[in-house]
């Protein structure tokens, strides 16, 4: 599995090169990979569906107790079989519908990157690892959504999935950590518990359990993009066609069902009363009512499909939450088949046909065949038409019959579930059916024909899946979904999972009902136009306080407050910043004495004081306050040097000779460099007002108020033992003995020795000044003539250069 | 000495954030010279005081040849250490707002900050 | 600023004053000195020499480019970080060897620390003088 990922990850990093080699054939080349391990998997179907699992672990940082722990379980097989085969599809496929981008190679690069976060989070188990592994797919759908970062709405769209799903995935990692400590609380283990295949029973009893279930599904929600948040969704479909199939439709978006799955059956309760279960069935009975409806109104074919998605995910979290994971994890597997399928066929017709609005075209059948076969099929499976022996019949006659299951809900869920699937067959014949056999409305842009074979492959595969499903479901179906299945219910099913589409044939509510919902669908696609005029006062109501609107509203909001913020506290201002600081750290010293209710000791020790040192003090006091008055330019040098000097008279005196002679070197030269520049500087100027002067004083004499009682304060601390006892016993044995610095000046032995990476810091910020002194003074470009513009470009490069 | 190190300290952190505070870009310059005293003779105080507070002509951190340890009190080498980079930081500081307030006084024509917030364009 | 008063000083002091700060930045290890001071020590010399005739004079003395020095200084003081890592021990550790010379009765000694407190030295000098030189150029 680590190897898997391994060989992913590498593919990732080299498939610009292999773009550039192979040519044509970097498809083929590519997606071998991904469909090696994807059939390596598919062999493990067997062992795993007996229920055994395969457990890798990597000890990373040992000496921390951080493993790296990978399991691959039913549910994991599930998902792990829908990320490497559909994603080597699609692969194939992207060989040739992005034949010619001029950044071909990041986009593969981009995509197998995706595919190996995707499959490391749903082989993670580990709490880290997976949230790790759940970021990366955030990161990486934003950079594929955006991939066309010349466009706006493209830009936008990566935006605002990244934020939402962003945002969702930083509460889920809280609740992940109350989750590992919660557990760790239960099984008595110190710093927590966070190999999900060991969470112990009965977390629905700690007393953290509502802010786990709360923090974790606000990242699922988000992720799989329920009702609030599923409007990054559409915004989303400004990938590649092929990015939304395999993204938005088969992987990452189920990534969040994905995680409700592997946790449901540590954090349900068992009753469909539960907190776990009740948000669950709210949030995705809503979810996927809103999604299919909210898509009744779109005629674009990808936010067709796009909306009918978001009602796919209500549906499985849904499912989740019944407590049918057998029709979860049914559905799962059929909807990855006729909807990934459906997107690549969107693809196709704005590739080889140039439309991109099912509401206009039609008839291209008889120009792309293999297309419309493979739309049709598909097509049928998602609308679940009665008797036709599809993937996704039986998957929502499952459905319906979990609808009629819900107890006290099953009036309200069984009428959500009619509707939804009513509005679902509309959408299955807007787009499995109309553009290939309905009516056109003109001709289509370009002169539509077949498309090549790489194409092809994959969305026809996937519509032949569909019958293979639900007419032999021995073959992959059953042990697949089974093993999911009870995966998310945590233990076995009592009865043997029945998907062969024939047993569903028989005369009962639910066909009846599934019979209802496709003759309300039909209905509405004749009558469509009658059907958009009634429910646009929604639509209009929607645009004014609907979620997308109050994401905007939110993004403004934060726009502003930062505006605002950075006006107040980042004016650009010198003195404001000094001033902001100084009250700063003025208030923590009020705090701190407030807290401890007294002001820290001052020692009372005083010694008599030479008259060397009178004359150096009072020399320097009487130097700083003349150099805050002067007028004079080279007055003000001498005041400073005398300060200057009288500090490194103090340093000599009291055992420091070497800081003493640098003080003095150092003195000298700054002289040297006034008086280099002293006659071209600008004079002394006042221009604040007396006011502003006097509050400035009396601020910054509160400071040095406060800066000298620290003084005194801090000298009669002793807080630990000086390390210089240790320098003086290391630095001079009799030989040198390789542990010892060998020397007799301390000073320098800690400067070039104990301390020397510091010393070595510091001179490389003395070779930055320099090359910022030369840069400033030599590298002067002549900006006459030279409009804002470029300037503005030069400047930040030469920002960046002595940054 | 202790308390009158103490004053002085506190003193010339006063006047070198009076200069700070200041518009002119020269006089803020003067200010970054003076907070560099303030903070080497901060740091020095560390080196020669004693843990009781009082304050002395302690000997330097130098081993006697012959000798491998320095027997007695001596002052603390490391602040000194610290104290010796930071004198040749700060002169590269100096030296580097010196050339920049002459260069910017050169190309905006004034050595007033607040006018200068504007040129950022 | 052509005095002769300063000429005739800078002849005698440079010299002096560059041999005084390779004897500090040698001495620094035992008594007071090392790079830091030595290499200001020799900036000031070669000010000295800049002030006294023309920075011209003073670049054609030290024949090295200043950033170039400061660049090899730097590479000194991390390259003498490196001979630690031979011996497994930490970056920058210290080596010292005793090395037999004839005509001495006591080997020379000679360790890692002494390189890196040679790399001091040079871009403390580089240093300074880019700046100095610099600014004395622009004022001319």
């Amino acid at each position: 599995m680590m190897l898997s990922l391994a060989i992913l990850a590498l593919l990732s990093v080299a498939a610009p090169w292999v773009c550039r080699y192979a040519g044509p054939a970097r498809g083929v080349v590519l997606a071998a990979f991904p469909l090696g391990i994807g059939a390596w998997f598919a062999s493990k179907i067997p062992s795993v569906a007996d229920g055994g699992g395969i457990v890798e672990t990597f000890a990373w940082l040992p000496e921390l107790g951080l493993e790296l722990t990978f399991r691959l379980d039913g549910l994991g097989l599930l998902f792990a079989l829908l990320v490497t085969l559909i994603g080597a599809g699609v692969l194939l496929y992207a060989g040739t519908y992005m034949q010619g981008h001029h950044q071909i190679g990041r986009f593969f690069a981009y995509l197998i990157g995706f595919m190996t976060s995707m499959l490391g989070l749903v082989l993670a188990d580990n709490l880290i690892l997976l949230f790790i592994f759940w970021e990366l797919t955030s990161i990486t759908s934003y950079l594929l959504i955006g991939f066309n970062h010349d466009k706006k709405e493209s830009r936008s769209g990566a935006l605002q999935a990244l934020m939402v799903t962003g945002l969702g995935g930083l509460a889920m990692l809280a609740g992940l950590v109350v989750l590992a400590f919660a557990a760790g609380d239960l099984a008595g283990v110190a710093g927590g518990v966070w190999n999900m295949s060991e969470l112990p029973e009965g977390l629905s009893g700690h007393a953290h359990y509502p802010w786990i279930v709360a923090l974790v599904l606000a990242g699922c929600l988000t992720k799989s993009a329920q009702f609030p948040f599923y409007f990054w969704l559409p915004s989303a479909m400004a990938a590649p066609s092929l990015v939304s199939a395999y993204l938005h439709s088969s992987t990452m978006v189920k990534a969040g069902v994905y995680l409700i799955a592997r946790l449901h059956p540590n954090l349900a309760t068992g009753t469909a009363e539960g907190l776990w279960e009740g948000l669950l069935i709210g949030f995705g009975a809503a979810t996927m009512f809103v999604g299919a409806y909210l898509a009744t109104r779109q005629t674009l074919y990808k936010r067709l499909l796009a909306y009918s998605t978001v009602s796919s995910l209500g549906v499985m979290v849904m499912l989740i939450g019944m407590g049918h994971p057998d029709a979860a994890a049914a559905y799962i597997l059929a909807h990855a088949m006729f909807k990934g399928c459906l997107f690549l066929v969107a693809g196709i017709v704005d590739h080889e046909a140039g439309e991109k609005d099912v509401a206009e075209i039609g008839r291209l059948f008889r120009a792309m065949p293999a297309t419309g076969m493979a739309a049709l099929l598909a097509g049928i499976s998602m609308a679940g038409v009665p008797l036709a022996p599809l993937a996704g019949f039986v998957a929502k006659e499952k459905m319906i019959k979990a609808g009629l299951d819900a107890g006290p809900l099953t009036a309200l869920l069984t009428a959500l579930i009619i509707a939804a699937g009513s509005f679902t067959v509309f959408i299955a014949i807007m787009t499995g059916f109309k553009p290939f056999f309905g009516k056109a409305q003109r001709e289509p842009k370009k002169h539509a024909h077949e498309a090549p074979w790489p194409m092809l492959a994959a969305p026809v595969i996937l519509a032949v899946l569909g019958i293979v499903y639900a007419l032999v479901p021995a073959l992959f179906a059953t042990p697949v979904v089974t093993a999911a299945g009870e995966a998310i219910k945590g233990g076995p099913f009592e009865a043997a999972l029945r998907l062969d589409a024939f047993y569903y044939y028989e005369i009962s509510l639910a066909l009846g009902l599934s019979l209802l919902a496709t003759l309300i669908g039909v209905g509405i696609y004749f009558g469509r136009g009658l059907w958009v005029k009634a429910t646009s006062p929604f639509a209009k109501l929607d645009g004014v306080v609907g979620p997308a609107r109050m994401y905007d509203y939110a993004m403004l909001g934060l726009t502003k407050g930062s505006w605002a913020q950075t006006r107040v506290l980042q004016n650009g201002s010198l003195q404001v910043y000094i001033k902001m600081t100084l009250v700063a750290i003025l208030g923590m010293f009020a705090w701190a004495i407030w807290r401890t209710g007294a002001l820290p000791s001052v020692g009372t020790n005083f010694e008599r004081t030479g008259l060397l040192e009178w004359v150096l003090i009072i020399s320097i006091a009487v130097s700083a306050i003349v150099a805050t008055r002067l007028g004079s330019r080279l007055a003000t040098v001498a005041v400073l040097g005398v300060i200057g000097y009288a500090v490194a008279v103090v340093f000599a005196l009291y055992g420091g000779p070497d800081a003493a002679m640098t003080q003095f070197a150092v003195e000298t030269l700054i002289v040297v460099i006034f008086v280099l520049v002293v006659y071209h500087l600008p004079r002394f100027a006042v221009y604040s007002g007396l006011a502003v002067r006097m509050m400035d004083l009396l601020l910054a004499a509160t400071f040095g108020g406060v800066m000298a009682c620290l003084v005194l304060a801090a000298g009669s601390q002793e807080l630990f033992a000086p390390i210089s006892a240790y320098f003086n016993e290391a630095a001079m044995p009799e030989t040198p003995d390789g542990q010892s610095a060998y020397g007799r000046n301390l000073v320098n032995i800690i400067l070039v020795d104990f301390r020397s990476v510091d010393t070595l810091g510091e001179l490389v910020v003395l070779g930055i000044a320099a090359i910022g002194v030369y840069t400033l003074m030599k590298l002067r470009d002549d900006h006459e003539g030279t409009p804002v513009a470029e300037r503005e470009g030069d400047e930040d490069e030469r920002e960046g250069g002595n940054a | 000495m202790s308390l009158l190190l103490a004053a002085i300290i506190g003193m010339l952190f006063a006047s070198a954030l009076y200069m700070m505070m200041r518009r002119s870009f020269v006089k803020l310059t003067i200010g970054l010279i003076l907070i560099g005293h303030s903070a080497n003779l901060l740091i020095f105080t560390c080196a020669a005081t004693r843990r009781d507070g009082s304050m002395e002509r302690l000997p330097p951190g130098l081993i006697e040849e012959g000798q491998t340890r320095i027997e007695g009190e001596f002052a603390d080498p490391l602040p000194f250490a610290l104290i010796l980079t930071a004198i040749v930081i700060a002169f590269a500081i100096t030296a580097f707002t010196l050339v920049l307030v002459k260069r910017a006084y050169q190309e905006v024509g004034t050595d007033d900050l607040d006018n200068m917030r504007t040129t950022d364009r | 600023m052509n005095s002769l008063v300063l000429q005739t000083a800078s002849r005698f002091l440079l010299p002096l004053l560059l041999l005084l700060s390779v004897v500090i930045l040698l001495r620094g290890h035992n008594t007071p000195g090392g790079g830091f001071v030595g290499g200001l020590l020799a900036a000031s010399a070669f000010a000295l020499q800049a002030m006294a005739f023309d920075v011209e004079s003073a670049r054609r003395m030290l024949r090295v480019n200043l950033l170039a020095m400061v660049g090899l200084g730097l590479t000194l003081a991390l390259v003498s970080g490196f001979f630690s890592l031979s011996v497994g021990g930490p970056l920058l550790k210290g080596l010292w060897f005793e090395v037999p010379v004839l005509g001495f009765d006591d080997p020379i000694k000679i360790g890692t620390p002494v390189l890196f407190d040679i790399g001091v030295y040079l871009t403390v000098l580089g240093v300074v003088l880019t700046m100095i030189f610099t600014l004395q150029e622009v004022v001319e």
